[in-house]
């Protein structure tokens, strides 16, 4: 089994990382009952010897000492690293595996990226090295920070590219707040398009979330909660905002429901891969379904349940339930609109007690109600973990790469271009060493390269879906060659060929080339050539 | 006369598990409904099949366990030793950690040479263990990385190091609607891969094994555990010894070896129904059917239906094209049973319908650049789908 390194960055990346681990902790302890370090936590924590001093403690087997988190806190602040030191969770986080400072970026991502970036070069790399070192077989690495702010923004995405250089085989899964439009930070516009481009260049994957999203969840919630309706009772550990259970007894913070929400995601995410199912999806293949094409690797998440009600017996019209609610627009982590835009690829996680069939029927029912692109029409990946998360009999995790991020993007990009055409602020970037203007035009660049490739997928979205011609194949050439003008060519051809494999896709695409009707080059040396102009030619035919 | 089974990825070794069970389960808790010396005789034929045996007693499938990453191995190993019945050899699996990402480029190019070694030896010292090697048995899927791409790999060493040995695939076909976003790639590039090297290909699809859960069977929650024992019911009744009254041991007929005497691979081969003779024909034409039939009043069944030229192809003589082998032990519990083995059309429907996905996707481009990291190109793409082109064309020809 594989690890994963969180990498938090920021005020809002510490502070969702800090639940996420709590969280953790609570569905390790809920499953492992016998206190065995296994492989499962493993994926996540480090079991540690605290008697021995340096680095020789870690202990691969047997029963739990102390369990360690992997992960690397950076703050260039200190307050909310320092809280959480305070915390019922300072046993969790290892001393060696911070980053501080006490400037902080001034909400200013230049500052985070280009100063920071490169006063914390050497010591980042060493604590991200030391995490890897301590893992078997590293696999991952999570960050979690905003994209409004400086730090979180400007050094959380400079690592973006050290994580690639250093780890090219790691994948490099982020999770990005978003800022909503009456986001107080009047910068924010800058600062997360200038990370829009490194997330668009290093990043693997990308789950994009909004506040605003998370604050309507809550608010949901608590109307259910407070309903007060006859004989409804919500259990409280399987709100998905609670950390009831947890070490962390109470609401300290308006942000806590909400982290708890985004730590929710992460765990579920990666049930797949650390419990067992009878159908499981590991990390690697996340990227490998639902990423088509490098850039476009945004995804839409929805979680569901939100609650269970203490209901103990439930039909399976409420299973069929958790379905429709994952792509209902309340259950989703970031505004959009999937259902009238076009889906790319949709990954299906569930856990708990779910079997194929009810998989298989749901997919059936829902597929209808939504558009996928015409070259991936029965474009869904789906799990089946055995676990379900603390407090539920089951979830579902929706993971949707679809064009309804692009309305995000482009608001973004609205509010960039109404301060940058004003020159707003932009003093406090272009001070900073290593800071032009092009930083900002390249930035805006990529970002509407990304939107017009959404604009093209989308163009396509309500014609017809037309099956493609396909290689025609007369059944004689299997056939040995006959002697006539054209097919003696083709005999030489064949002998000309590097290798078996190629030798038959060259005679093919000849033989189709003389039925298309083209004219056929007489020098024969020139066949190495010919076949690569008609490989080419073909895609053109095809496309 | 020993069968080696390689289990692959996760679904290989599922429902590599559920067979064994269901081979030692029939052969051992169930008098056959015949007399004790013919049971005797069957049981120690299965036993010698696919079981090894060892001092304590316990019989040890004939089976190397093959996984990029160690839970579904785990679970099988422990579901064997837990039934008391059987068990897996203990260093008959080899395991990594990371997985193969439903990338079929990765199990075939990356995993595959970097663990060649290890696992042809394991391989090797099972086969060793023989007495009388009569050849594989492949159990993988085609929809992910590891059975997959591996899986073909593997295959292929096998015909290289065990040219004279019989390789049977049994592949698993995935359902229509997505299990995995690439299975029509990987579907494309096992299948004309494993055209090339192995001697059949027995197909299950998982729609089809689906629909047989829900309408015959009635169960109202299907899971893969229903689905893997369907499989396992089907693929015991084939493998199970049968009666051969030619040779001294009667029940040593090799399983492997049926006469698929036709041209050169890709046999489509899906095992149908069971408990009747009824008419499960598609009318598909043929080039080879098999029927196995077990237990009551075996010799009086009428099998003359299946000598109907009008099943199959002009340029063979049904005398040459049907089989059929009668055993009078039953099968699991079952009075009566049946199972045909077709070599037909039938595979032509859902192959071209694999092929024309994942040639629309291809066009498309997408998701090409995950295999092309990992060295499988395009033209590799394009000469699969050459070749499966030519597989369907010939079929179509019958």
């Amino acid at each position: 089994m594989t690890q994963s390194v969180v990498v938090q960055v920021g005020q809002c990346g510490n502070q969702i990382g800090c639940c996420f681990w709590d969280l953790a902790l609570r569905e390790h302890a809920a499953v492992n009952q016998k206190g065995i370090y296994d492989e499962a936590i493993s994926s996540f924590f480090r079991n540690v010897d605290t008697r021995v001093v340096g680095d020789g403690g870690s202990i691969s087997k047997g029963k739990i000492c102390s369990l360690k988190a992997r992960a690397v806190l950076i703050d260039m602040e200190e307050g909310v690293v320092n809280e959480i030191l305070q915390g019922p969770l300072r046993d969790v986080f290892d001393m060696n595996q911070l980053i501080t400072d006490i400037s902080g970026s001034g909400n200013n991502w230049a500052v985070g990226h280009k100063v920071f970036g490169s006063l914390y070069q050497d010591q980042l790399l060493e604590k991200l090295r030391k995490s890897a070192e301590h893992c078997d077989c590293l696999q991952c690495f999570f960050i979690i920070h905003s994209m409004g702010g400086g730090t979180g923004s400007g050094l959380g995405t400079f690592l973006l590219k050290m994580l690639e250089d250093e780890f090219p085989e790691v994948y490099r899964f982020v999770t990005s707040i978003y800022p909503s439009c009456e986001d107080d930070v009047i910068t924010s516009p800058y600062n997360s398009i200038l990370a829009m481009k490194e997330l668009n260049e290093h990043a693997d994957c990308v789950l994009p979330i909004d506040n605003q999203s998370l604050f309507d969840i809550i608010s949901k919630i608590d109307l259910m909660v407070n309903s007060g309706k006859l004989g409804t009772t919500v259990k409280p550990k399987s709100l998905v905002t609670s950390s009831s259970g947890a070490l962390k007894k109470c609401h300290k913070k308006p942000f806590d429901a909400m982290n708890n929400i985004v730590a929710n995601l992460l765990l579920n995410l990666t049930s797949s891969a650390r419990f067992e199912g009878s159908l499981n999806m590991d990390l690697n293949e996340i990227s490998m379904n639902l990423v088509p094409f490098p850039q476009l690797h945004y995804l839409v998440s929805s979680l569901t349940p939100l609650y269970t009600l203490a209901d103990v017996n439930i039909p399976p019209r409420r299973l069929d339930q958790m379905f429709s609610d994952a792509f209902s627009k309340d259950h989703q982590l970031l505004q959009a609109d999937p259902k009238h835009s076009l889906y790319l690829a949709c990954a299906l996680m569930v856990r708990g007690n779910v079997q194929i069939s009810d998989l298989r029927r749901n997919i059936e029912r829902l597929k209808p109600s939504l558009q996928f692109v015409s070259w991936n029409q029965e474009g869904w990946k789906t799990s089946l973990c055995s676990i379900p998360p603390v407090g539920h009999s089951h979830s579902l995790l929706a993971l949707a790469n679809n064009t309804c991020v692009k309305p995000t993007f482009m608001e973004l990009k609205e509010r960039f271009m109404r301060l940058y055409k004003k020159k707003a602020h932009l003093h406090h970037y272009l001070q900073v060493e290593g800071m032009e203007e092009s930083c900002f035009t390249e930035a805006v660049s990529s970002l509407s390269a990304l939107i017009q490739e959404y604009n093209q997928l989308d163009a396509t979205k309500n014609v017809p879906v037309q099956d493609l011609p396909r290689l025609s194949i007369a059944v004689s050439l299997t056939l040995p060659c006959q002697c006539s003008g054209v097919i003696s060519a083709h005999c030489n051809l064949h002998c000309l060929g590097s290798s078996d494999s190629s030798a038959s896709a060259s005679q093919l695409l000849f033989s189709l080339v003389t039925l298309l009707d083209i004219p056929i080059p007489h020098v024969l040396e020139q066949a190495v050539h010919f076949v690569a102009c008609t490989r080419h030619f073909f895609f053109q035919v095809f496309q | 006369m020993s069968i080696v089974t390689v289990q692959l990825g996760q679904c290989g070794n599922q429902i590599g598990f559920e067979v064994f069970d269901a081979l030692l389960r029939d052969s051992h808790s169930f008098q056959g409904l015949c007399s004790k010396r013919e049971n005797e005789a069957y049981q120690t034929s299965c036993k010698e099949r696919f079981f090894s045996e060892e001092e304590s007693g316990v019989p040890i499938a004939r089976a190397v366990l093959v996984d990029m990453e160690p839970k579904v191995i785990n679970q099988t190993l422990s579901k064997a030793a837990q039934s008391g019945r059987w068990k897996y050899g203990q260093h008959a699996c080899f395991c990594q950690k990371q997985g193969s990402g439903n990338n079929w480029a990765y199990g075939y190019s990356v995993h595959g040479p970097r663990h060649e070694e290890s696992i042809m030896n394991l391989i090797q010292k099972e086969v060793e263990k023989c007495d009388s090697f009569s050849g594989f048995f492949i159990i993988m899927s085609m929809a992910g990385g590891t059975g997959s791409g591996l899986g073909a790999f593997v295959t292929q060493n096998l015909q290289d190091q065990y040219p004279n040995s019989l390789k049977m695939n049994q592949i698993i076909w995935p359902y229509g609607t997505g299990e995995v976003i690439v299975q029509n790639y990987n579907s494309v590039l096992t299948l004309s891969h494993l055209y090339r090297s192995s001697d059949a290909l027995l197909v299950h699809e998982n729609d089809a094994v689906h629909k047989i859960c829900a309408k015959l069977m009635n169960i109202k929650q299907i899971s893969f555990s229903d689905i893997n024992q369907v499989l396992a019911h089907q693929l015991g009744s084939v493998f199970q010894p049968t009666y051969s009254a030619e040779s001294s041991f009667h029940y040593r007929r090799n399983p492997l070896g049926i006469d698929w005497q036709v041209r050169p691979p890709l046999s489509g081969l899906p095992p149908l129904g069971k408990m009747s003779l009824s008419k499960d024909l598609h009318f598909n034409t043929s080039i080879a059917n098999l029927v196995i039939l077990r237990g009551k009043d075996v010799q009086s069944a009428d099998v003359e239906g299946f000598k109907d030229p009008a099943l199959y192809t002009s340029w063979l003589e049904p005398v040459h094209a049907f089989n059929v082998w009668k055993t009078q032990r039953a099968f699991s519990k079952y009075e009566k049973s049946a199972v045909l083995v077709s070599n037909s059309q039938f595979l032509v429907k859902p192959l071209d319908m694999i092929v024309k996905k994942a040639w629309n996707m291809f066009a498309s481009k997408a998701y090409i650049h995950q295999y092309t990291k990992c060295g499988i190109e395009e033209e590799d793409f394009l000469d699969s789908f050459t070749l499966l082109e030519q597989v369907i064309a010939s079929y179509c020809n019958l």
